[in-house]
Parts: C-alpha cells; structure tokens; sequence
C-alpha cells in the first residue's frame, strides 16, 4: 500500500520527515557514491562558521554504551566555502531539502554567517546551532540561557528574509521549554531539538580522558527517551515546528518522536554505526505505517 | 562503500592476542580495511585488509579492548556486518622497479596485499618485519614465500635480528626506489627519518564513521587537514606531519 510520507516545514515540503543530522553526515557528497541521495526528506550539513576551522585534537570520539561521545568541534570550510562550494556541489545531485547549520563564537558572527546562508540559491532552511558542547566561548553559551537565546535568534532573524530559521537547542539546561519559549518569541521559524549531551570517558589504563578536549557531545540510542520527552515538553509548549533529534535509529523510533511532536526528524549518531541507516530507516516506514494503520505520517504528529 | 554480510571461516588465535580472521562472502573487496559490526558494541571495528580474493577476505587483529575480545570468541559459520570499499591505500604504481616494505606487528597484515600486488606488476620487493618477541610474530611464511629478500627483527632478541626495524634495514642494506612502512606510530617515524627517498606510511586514529563523513579522525598534514579514513590512511611520507 502507498504510504503518504511527505511532510512540510514552515511551507517547505519534504518527501519524508527522515533528515540526517548535523555532523553526521559531512556536506552531503562524501555519502553520494553509496546510495541515491534524493531518498532522504532533507540533509542538515556540516555546522559551519565564519572562518575555516580544524576542530579539536584527535581522539575526538570514545564508544560509550549504546551511543559515543564526540568532540569533532566544528571542523568545517568556512561559511564563504559552503555557499560557494559545498552547497552547490550538492545541489548537482540532491534535489531535497537543504538546511544550513551555523554556529557562532558571537553573535556578529551568526548573524554575517546566517545573512550569507540567506542569501545562498541552494539552501532552504537555516539551522542555528546555539547547542555545541565542543567550543569554549561559544556555541552551548548562548543556548543555556534563555536570554542569549533570545539573542542570537533575533539578531539571525534579523537577516534572514528568506528562509526559515530553526534554532537548535541544547539538552545541558536546566528547563529546555524556558528556552524554546524565549526563542519562538525572539521570531525563530522552527526548533531542531536535541544536540549532544555533555560527556566525558576515561582511559582506566592510562588515567586520562579518552577525548582529547576531555569531554565531548554524548549522543546515540541511550539519549533516545530523553531527547523524546524534551521535543515532546516543547512541542507542546510552542507552536511553531519541532525537528526532533536524538538516539533516532528505526522507523520505529522516527513515528515515536512524531507522536511525540515532532514535525520532521534527525537522525543523528546512527549515521556513524550504519552509514544506511537512513535508507533503511526510510524504507521501513511504509510497513511500519501499515502496521500501525495509519495512512499519512503527517496526521501523527503531536498525538500523543 | 558497500554495507555486507560475510560468514566467519575462520577465526584463530595464531600469535600472543594475534588472531586471524578469514571472512566468506560476495565479491572481491576493494579498498585498503573493512569497517566491522561487533554485536553489542556501538561502533564498528576498523581493520586492515591482509589479503582479498573473490569472495574471501583475510584480516589480521590484536584483542585490545572489550570490542576485539568479544570479536575473538565469535565463532566460525556466525554472520558478520562488513562495511567494504574504505580507506586508500599504498599506491603500488608510486614504485617503479624495486619496493622496501617496513611493518611492525600487525603492520605486516596491509602490506602482504601491497607486497602480492607489486609482485604481480613483476617488481623486487624487500620485506623487513619487526615485532616485540618471538611469540608476537605472523605472517613471516608467507611473506618468505613472496619477497625477493626477507629479514626479521625483535626487540628482544627472541627471533631474527634484536633490535628494531631500522637495525634490520641497516643488516639488510636493500636497494630501492620507493618505500612504504605500517606500524606504530613511532616506528613509522623512525622508518621515514632514516630511509632516503620517497615513501608512504600508513597512519593510524581513532575513527567514528571510517568513510570520511563524521571527521573525527582528521589529522594536519603539509597538503592541509585530511581524514585519515578516506583520505588515507595511507599518506606519502613528504605530507606526514608527525
């Protein structure tokens, strides 16, 4: 039986509601040779800056149970090298939906990098990360308080004339429904929800962090029950979208953070244990609908 | 990159924590190491590829870790998930006549496959192994039976020469035109400052995806930052930064 997929974020129509997260699926083309892009409902790419970054010293990633801790920190071209090149090159091949994710070590600087995104023929969506565990000075800082929230989203939106603007938050606060609130307020289109957790793995052997920058982002299927109450306290407080984010890894998974509230959903660490895992992922759910009988994945949302 | 199933035909303690593991399945496996799923645990196991032939793969590991362990009580005829097609490899057109290969430990395991291919292009190749003690060593029958000359080091002196790689280079005195080491890391260093000429190494880090997607393993190098999954791990030896 046909299964309606498709989705619509902030009048963006996605032909599921399946994207792959923010840092784990590079900008898109590294994947292209291993199977047909256009499967996908969107791509959210690499988080990007002002400036061309390296990122922090290696090792940047512990196994943990059910999940892994990574402190890449924001290794990525530069904002002028992604509109320029990696968002072109994947437009060659990707017809889907195409969400920007930008960070920031100022507020200057979101709102000069999301102008560039804005500006950038081959993005459709804008995706500010205010939740990156792995910078000092920026990234988490302005998304544990609602206040910087609130900042940072009014400052992008500022810029930002043609397309929607999500905030992405972090999970390391104290009431996650105080800053959604505050952002929604401040004008943002959209909330991608969660980031990492902040973690930290020792070596027993030589008595020292297995990470270099001692702690990182915890993410995979352990933080899936966490991640899903926060999108389901927000979605419920807030009106605009929620991307739900979090230890997403089955078809499964993907209906729960829709009943949840979810609109559309990332998945994230999976990517890195099964680089298919969003094919597979997708390809399941028209079964999974069947079984469940429901015959489009948009009446779901928020129904629990 | 190919996501697989193979069947484990063998897998077998064959040196101190050394096991071999010989994988049946579809096709002839490109690329420089495999990516494997260990039940149980969250991230795949990258591994060398030691020998590929249609429908066959053979690897070598070391039981490090609960991952490799849980790994070595698999038995044979259990289904494995295998991520094929990784990593870049030694570039045997880089060597025009003559090869000198240097590995230490289970860098012997990637350049049997380097040193079968140089021999079948119809060129000498020069094979020196170093591992720690006598009980550590493997794949030294098959290499003999290979190469054109052959010579083996310990650090104890439990087997060949005592003392390091660089200490059987210097017995050996080989001729060459391009070299290529895999080993730890220091060795690898020590390989690269005493050999002149040109030559590649194959590096080693800690990786997530293994295909050049998540950039946890992204190292500075002369040529700029590079993923040491996809980009390598084999790097030339000019570009390493050490």
């Amino acid at each position: 039986m046909v299964k309606d997929l498709s989705i619509e974020l902030c009048g963006i129509k996605l032909a599921n509601p399946v994207v792959p997260a923010s840092g784990t699926f590079g900008f898109g083309l590294e994947l292209a040779d291993s199977f047909n892009l256009n499967i996908l409902g969107g791509i959210s790419l690499k988080g990007t800056t002002l400036e061309p970054r390296y990122g922090n010293p290696t090792p940047r990633v512990a196994e943990c149970h059910d999940g892994m801790i990574n402190s890449v920190g924001l290794q990525n071209p530069g904002i002028d090298a992604l509109v320029s090149q990696k968002v072109p090159a994947l437009r060659k091949v990707y017809d889907g939906c195409i969400i920007a994710n930008i960070s920031g070590f100022s507020i200057d600087e979101y709102r000069t990098c999301c102008a560039k995104a804005d500006a950038c023929e081959g993005i459709d969506i804008i995706e500010v990360n205010i939740s990156c565990p792995n910078v000092h000075n920026g990234g988490m800082a302005f998304g544990t308080s609602p206040d910087a929230a609130a900042d940072v989203t009014r400052a992008v939106k500022s810029v930002c004339k043609n397309k929607p603007v999500f905030i992405k938050l972090s999970p390391n606060v104290t009431d996650i429904v105080a800053i959604a609130r505050a952002c929604e307020d401040a004008g943002a289109d959209g909330l991608t929800l969660v980031n990492t957790f902040l973690g930290m793995r020792i070596d027993i052997k030589q008595r020292k962090p297995v990470i270099a920058n001692t702690m990182g982002g915890y993410s995979g299927r352990a933080v899936f029950p966490v991640a899903l109450r926060m999108v389901y306290q927000v979605a419920h407080a807030c009106k605009i979208p929620v991307m739900g984010c979090g230890g997403v890894a089955s078809a499964e998974d993907v209906i729960e953070m829709m009943m949840a509230g979810a609109t559309a959903v990332q998945v994230g660490a999976e990517n890195l244990r099964n680089p298919f895992a969003c094919p597979e992922i997708i390809e399941a759910l028209p079964d999974k609908l069947e079984d469940l009988n429901i015959e489009s994945i948009k009446d779901i949302i928020k129904v629990v | 990159m190919k996501k697989q199933s193979y069947t484990i035909a063998e897998n077998r303690l064959v040196a101190t924590k050394t096991y071999k593991l010989v994988l049946e399945g579809e096709g002839l496996v490109d690329g420089e190491f495999v990516n494997l799923e260990i039940p149980g645990f969250y991230l795949r196991r990258p591994i060398s590829v030691c020998d590929a032939e249609e429908g066959r793969i053979t690897l070598y590991y070391k039981t490090v870790g609960k991952g490799t362990a849980f790994l070595a009580d698999l038995p044979e005829g259990s289904k494995i998930g295998v991520l094929t097609g990784l990593g870049r490899g030694f570039d045997a057109d880089a060597c025009k006549e003559e090869a000198l290969l240097v590995a230490g430990g289970l860098g012997a395991a990637p350049l049997y496959l380097l040193a079968k291919k140089l021999k079948a292009q119809g060129k000498k190749v020069n094979v020196v192994l170093g591992f720690n003690k006598a009980d550590e060593i493997v794949l030294v029958d098959e290499y003999k039976a290979l190469c054109d000359s052959f010579e083996l080091a310990t650090l104890d002196g439990s087997a060949g020469i005592k003392g390091f790689v660089t200490d059987a280079i210097s017995a050996m005195k080989p001729n060459y035109d391009f070299f290529y080491t895999c080993g730890p890391m220091v060795m690898m260093r020590a390989v690269c400052g005493a050999l002149e000429g040109s030559g590649e190494a194959s590096l080693e880090e800690r990786m997530g995806c293994g295909a050049g997607f998540c950039y946890c393993c992204s190292i500075h190098t002369a040529a700029g930052t590079k993923r040491v999954c996809k980009d390598g791990p084999v790097f030339k030896k000019e570009d390493i930064i050490w």
